[in-house]
């Protein structure tokens, strides 16, 4: 294997680890929609579980990825500086409150493990900021788009979830447009901070995802909601069919921030050799 | 405080990758692992071009990223700023490798052997299980260090005590030492000529020194 001087994309995380991004974002956004539509949703367990679902199954395929996966228990070992652990520790408490919630059939349990839920996908987006070796990933403003994107993916997930089974009330609506907007105004300072000191072929990947995110996640979804508000008997169809869109094109963009947009820096000189005598 | 330090004379370096050959039979790393590397750099447009050699590998850095995200304590870093990786706590989520910006480390997630499925007789014999599935990189030789300092040798001057890597240079351009002694070996070259370290501007403190010219010679 020959490493050159320019940039090349990282080998280490592959799609075990991106799925840990797109599930474990989705999960934490389903359980904040829920909780802010939790007083107008009658059958709330169904979406805990299904958020904790998809929160544990990303989980999963990260343990799929390390190389010694009988010692996943060390990576509690250091919360003082890595969110890696503190991701980890932050999931015990959610799974905790959740698993809680479903037993005791508390509400309220359930309200604090979607507010735990923000806390998870908030150390997933400083994950990425904390890859020093990675331009693309290593932008301050990443946390912001990872953030934002869970919780658009996760109210999308709701949105195509409650419209399924019956419809959804206002809240959802509203959280779900007020996530599409938030993220999209997160991907394009994220996207404009990285116009500098990116490589070509970094931003020519990630390009594509974020016109598919500002037009089949965003743009798509709103005006299927606006449609389905002036039309109540295609409100259901709406429903389903932006939440679907917005999901899968916040899956899309962190695929290829993960797989296929996360080039190193390469090597630089800042100086040449002088050789020979002056 | 003693801070070991390397430094590359980018001026010396002919890139003929006994560095990097020294540290594969020293550490016994498998085929694709290579601690010290030796980059091959084309510069400029013709006919402007120059060549250049760059050895590269952990650049054991002041306050290294890959120690903060490390989730199990396994990466560390000694009071002699050398850092370390605790094989026996790494979980191999390579986050290590992410983090770093020089692209120092390496999980093999299976053995590999330089001729086929098998190990050679030297493979064998050297092999250790203890590293498959896990981060690894340059140690900067911390056991010929440790074991040079313990007979009251000097890393750096007494080949004994001092990284494989500088051993092998056939060209002096590799140099190692305590870059906090101002009188070190290292401490005088970077006193007498001009240098850079590395994506300088990512804070991370690198303990890898370039040179690449001399210092100007004051006016009288």
């Amino acid at each position: 294997m020959s490493f050159g001087p320019n940039p090349w994309q990282q080998l280490h995380w592959d799609e075990r680890a991106a799925a840990n991004f797109m599930l474990g974002g989705t999960g934490a956004g389903l359980l904040v929609a829920w909780a802010v539509s939790s007083t107008v949703t009658p059958d709330w367990q169904g979406y805990l579980l299904a958020g904790m679902a998809c929160i544990a199954l990303g989980l999963g395929a990260v343990w799929l990825e390390i190389g010694r996966k009988l010692r996943a228990i060390h990576v509690f070992f250091h919360p003082q500086t890595s969110w890696m652990t503190r991701e980890a520790m932050v999931a015990v408490i959610l799974f905790g409150f959740g698993i809680a919630a479903l037993g005791s059939g508390l509400r309220a349990l359930g309200i604090a493990a979607a507010l735990v839920a923000l806390g998870f996908v908030y150390c997933q987006g400083r994950i990425l900021r904390a890859s020093k070796g990675i331009p693309a990933w290593r932008e301050p403003t990443v946390t912001a788009f990872i953030v934002t994107t869970g919780l658009a993916e996760g109210g999308g997930a709701f949105l195509a979830a409650s419209a399924l089974v019956g419809g959804t009330q206002l809240p959802g609506l509203a959280f779900f447009a007020l996530a599409a907007v938030a993220r999209v105004l997160a991907w394009s300072r994220y996207r404009a901070r990285l116009e500098h000191g990116l490589s070509k072929r970094a931003l020519d990947t990630l390009n594509p995802a974020g016109r598919i995110l500002v037009q089949l996640g965003t743009i798509v979804p709103l005006v299927l909601l606006l449609a389905g508000l002036a039309l109540p008997e295609f409100a259901r169809t709406a429903g389903i069919f932006a939440g679907l869109a917005a999901l899968s094109a916040g899956w899309y963009l962190k695929f290829m921030l993960v797989t296929r947009a996360a080039f190193n820096q390469g090597f630089a000189l800042p100086k040449l050799p002088v050789r020979g005598s002056r | 405080m003693t801070r070991w330090a390397m430094i590359a004379d980018l001026r010396r370096c002919v890139g003929c990758q006994t560095c990097t050959a020294a540290c594969k039979h020293t550490n016994a790393t498998p085929p694709e692992v290579q601690w010290r590397r030796v980059l091959d750099m084309e510069v400029g447009e013709y006919p402007e071009v120059q060549r250049v050699f760059v050895p590269v590998g952990c650049m054991h850095c002041a306050d290294p990223p890959c120690m903060h995200v490390c989730p199990s304590t396994a990466t560390k870093q000694r009071a002699d700023g050398i850092v370390t990786i605790d094989y026996d706590l790494c979980i191999g989520c390579a986050y290590c490798a992410v983090a770093c910006p020089y692209q120092a480390r390496y999980k093999t997630d299976k053995p590999s052997f330089a001729y086929g499925d098998g190990p050679i007789q030297s493979e064998a014999a050297r092999f250790d299980d203890g590293r498959i599935g896990v981060a690894t990189k340059c140690t900067f030789c911390s056991d010929r260090v440790d074991a040079g300092l313990e007979k009251g040798l000097t890393p750096g001057i007494d080949p004994e005590a001092s990284p494989a890597c500088v051993n092998s240079c056939i060209a002096k351009a590799l140099h190692f030492g305590d870059v906090e002694d101002p009188a070190s070996n290292v401490s005088q070259l970077l006193a007498e000529n001009q240098y850079f370290r590395m994506h300088e501007e990512l804070g991370t403190d690198p303990g890898f020194y370039y040179l690449w010219d001399k210092k100007p010679e004051k006016a009288a």
